[in-house]
C-alpha cells in the first residue's frame, strides 16, 4: 500500500492547470506545422502561422494561449493499492483547480447553477472522471475544455443497420454544422458503442491521445484515416474561412454495444488541444 | 494581400467599400461585450432607457479576457463565439452599431441587419488570444463590473488584425470560402 497526501494532489493539479493553459503540447505543435505545409489557402496558411506564433508567445510569457481556459476536465486513474490520506480526493482536486486558476491568472468560466448562472469565481468544481486501476500509482490528466468547441459536440443513437456509413455521415454532419465555431483546425474525437454516456466519455477520452496517433486496431485506424480525409474535403479550413485543413486528426474509440444499439458521440477539440498529465 | 487600416468610430462610406475576405487592422476604441452584457443592454432598450455606452459608429468585440498578470494591460483576449449574441445583435445594429468582432457564423437575421443598416462583421483568429492581446494598448471597465470577465470594457487598440466575414452587400465569407475548397 502506498500513501499519497491530498496536499500533494492539490499542488500537482494546480501546476497542471497552469501548464496545460500556457504550454501547447509538442504533438499539437507538430500537427500545426504539418497543417501549415499542407494548407493551400493563403489566408488559411497565415492563420495557422498566427496560431503557431500565439503558442510561442503563450509559452515564453507564461500566459494562457486562449482566453477561454476552460472547464477543468480531469481524468484520474487511481491504483487500487494507493491510499489517499488527508481528506477527500475530490476536495483535493478542486482545491488544486481553485489555486491553479487563481494563481495562474486563468479565466474563471464556471457558473454554479446552469440556470441561475452565477460565476463560482474560482473555476470549480472540476468535472472528474475516476477509474480504479491495478497498481500503486495515481495518474491525473487535465484537459481544459473551452465552451466554443464543447458546444459543437453531438450525440446520436444510430440503428445498427446504419453501420459504419451512418457513423461517417454523422461525423461529417457534426463537423459541417460546427463550421468555424470550434476554432479549426480541430481534432475530432469520436466514441462508438457502449451506452449513451459511455460513447460520450469515449469521444472525450480519444482526445487525450497524442494528436494523430492511430487507434491500435487496424480497422479503426483505417476509419480514422478515411474520416480525416472526408472532413478535410468539406473545405471549411482554418477558422472556417475556407481551406484544405479543417482537422489535423480524427481519433476514434470503440466499446462493445447492445444488440439493439449503435451510439455515436462526437466531441471536437479546438487547435488549443490541451492535455497535460502527472503520475504521483 | 494588403491590409486596410480602419479607425473607429466608423462611417458608412468606409464600411461600404469593405468586401468579404479583406484583411483589416482596427485602430481606436473597441467595446467588449458577451452574452450577459448584451442581455442587460437589450433589456434597457426594451424598457426605453439609455445605454451606459453610446454605440453609434462603434465596434463591439465579443471577448471575455483572462485576468491581466501584474504589468499587463489585459490578459489573453481572443474572440468568443458570436452566434450566442445573435438574438441581441440586430437591435444594437439598428441603433447604430457599425461593427462586430468575433468568431463563427451569424444568423440570417444578423446578416440581414448588417446589410440593411450598413454594419460589418469581422472575424479575429479564435484562440490566438496571447497574440491578439499585444494589439490592445489600454483597457478599462466602463459598465457592469459585477460581470467580471463579461463586463463591458473600453479597449484602445492598435493594428488589431481581423478579416471581413459579412459585408454591407450581404456577403458571407464562411459560405464562400468553404465553397472554394470543398471537393464534394
Amino acid at each position: 500500500m502506498k500513501s499519497i497526501n491530498t496536499a500533494n494532489i492539490s499542488q500537482a493539479v494546480a501546476k497542471l492547470c497552469k501548464d496545460a493553459n500556457y504550454f501547447l503540447g509538442q504533438d499539437m505543435l507538430d500537427a500545426l506545422q504539418k497543417a501549415y505545409d499542407q494548407e493551400i489557402s493563403l489566408t488559411g496558411k497565415e492563420i495557422i502561422q498566427q496560431i503557431i506564433d500565439n503558442a510561442e508567445i503563450a509559452k515564453s510569457e507564461e500566459v494562457p494561449m486562449c482566453q477561454d481556459t476552460g472547464f477543468a476536465v480531469i481524468f484520474v486513474e487511481l491504483g487500487q493499492e494507493v491510499h489517499i490520506e488527508g481528506g477527500s480526493l475530490e476536495d483535493a482536486i478542486n482545491e488544486g483547480v481553485r489555486r491553479g486558476y487563481t494563481d495562474g491568472y486563468l479565466r474563471k468560466s464556471i457558473v454554479g447553477h446552469p440556470l441561475e448562472r452565477v460565476n463560482t469565481g474560482d473555476n470549480t468544481p472540476a468535472v472528474i472522471h475516476l477509474k480504479l486501476v491495478p497498481g500503486d500509482k495515481l495518474k491525473i490528466t487535465l484537459a481544459p475544455k473551452g465552451g466554443g468547441s464543447e458546444n459543437m459536440s453531438a450525440f446520436k443513437m444510430l440503428k445498427p443497420a446504419e453501420g459504419v456509413e451512418g457513423v461517417k455521415q454523422f461525423v461529417l454532419d457534426t463537423v459541417t454544422a460546427a463550421g468555424p465555431n470550434p476554432c479549426p483546425p480541430i481534432v475530432v474525437g469520436v466514441g462508438i458503442g457502449g451506452t449513451f454516456e459511455k460513447s460520450a466519455l469515449l469521444s472525450k477520452e480519444s482526445l487525450l491521445r497524442s494528436v494523430g496517433t492511430p487507434n491500435p486496431r487496424p480497422e479503426i485506424a483505417e476509419l480514422e484515416r478515411e474520416l480525416l480525409a472526408a472532413v478535410n474535403n468539406l473545405g471549411i479550413g482554418p477558422q472556417g474561412l475556407g481551406g484544405r485543413i479543417t482537422a489535423v486528426a480524427v481519433h476514434v474509440e470503440i466499446y462493445p454495444a447492445h444488440i439493439a444499439s449503435l451510439p455515436v458521440a462526437v466531441n471536437l477539440n479546438c487547435h488549443a488541444s490541451r492535455h497535460k498529465e502527472v503520475i504521483l | 494581400m494588403t491590409k486596410i487600416k480602419l479607425t473607429t468610430p466608423v462611417t458608412d462610406d468606409v464600411l461600404e467599400k469593405l468586401r468579404i475576405g479583406q484583411k483589416v487592422l482596427l485602430n481606436g476604441v473597441l467595446y467588449t461585450g458577451r452574452d450577459a452584457a448584451h442581455k442587460k443592454l437589450v433589456e434597457l432598450l426594451d424598457k426605453g432607457q439609455e445605454l451606459p455606452i453610446n454605440l453609434k459608429g462603434q465596434v463591439i468585440y465579443y471577448v471575455g479576457p483572462s485576468p491581466a498578470k501584474p504589468g499587463q494591460v489585459i490578459g489573453s483576449a481572443g474572440p468568443t463565439t458570436s452566434g450566442r449574441m445573435d438574438v441581441y445583435a440586430p437591435k444594437l445594429i439598428a441603433l447604430g452599431l457599425k461593427g462586430m468582432v468575433g468568431k463563427g457564423k451569424r444568423s440570417p437575421d444578423v446578416i440581414k441587419a448588417i446589410k440593411q443598416y450598413k454594419s460589418v462583421y469581422f472575424a479575429a483568429v479564435g484562440g490566438a488570444a496571447a497574440l491578439i492581446s499585444r494589439s490592445i494598448k489600454k483597457c478599462e471597465v466602463v459598465a457592469y463590473p459585477e460581470l467580471g470577465p463579461e463586463a463591458i470594457h473600453r479597449l484602445e487598440v492598435e493594428d488589431f488584425p481581423v478579416i471581413v466575414v459579412n459585408d454591407t452587400l450581404g456577403g458571407d465569407l464562411y459560405e464562400e470560402g468553404t465553397k472554394i475548397y470543398a471537393t464534394r
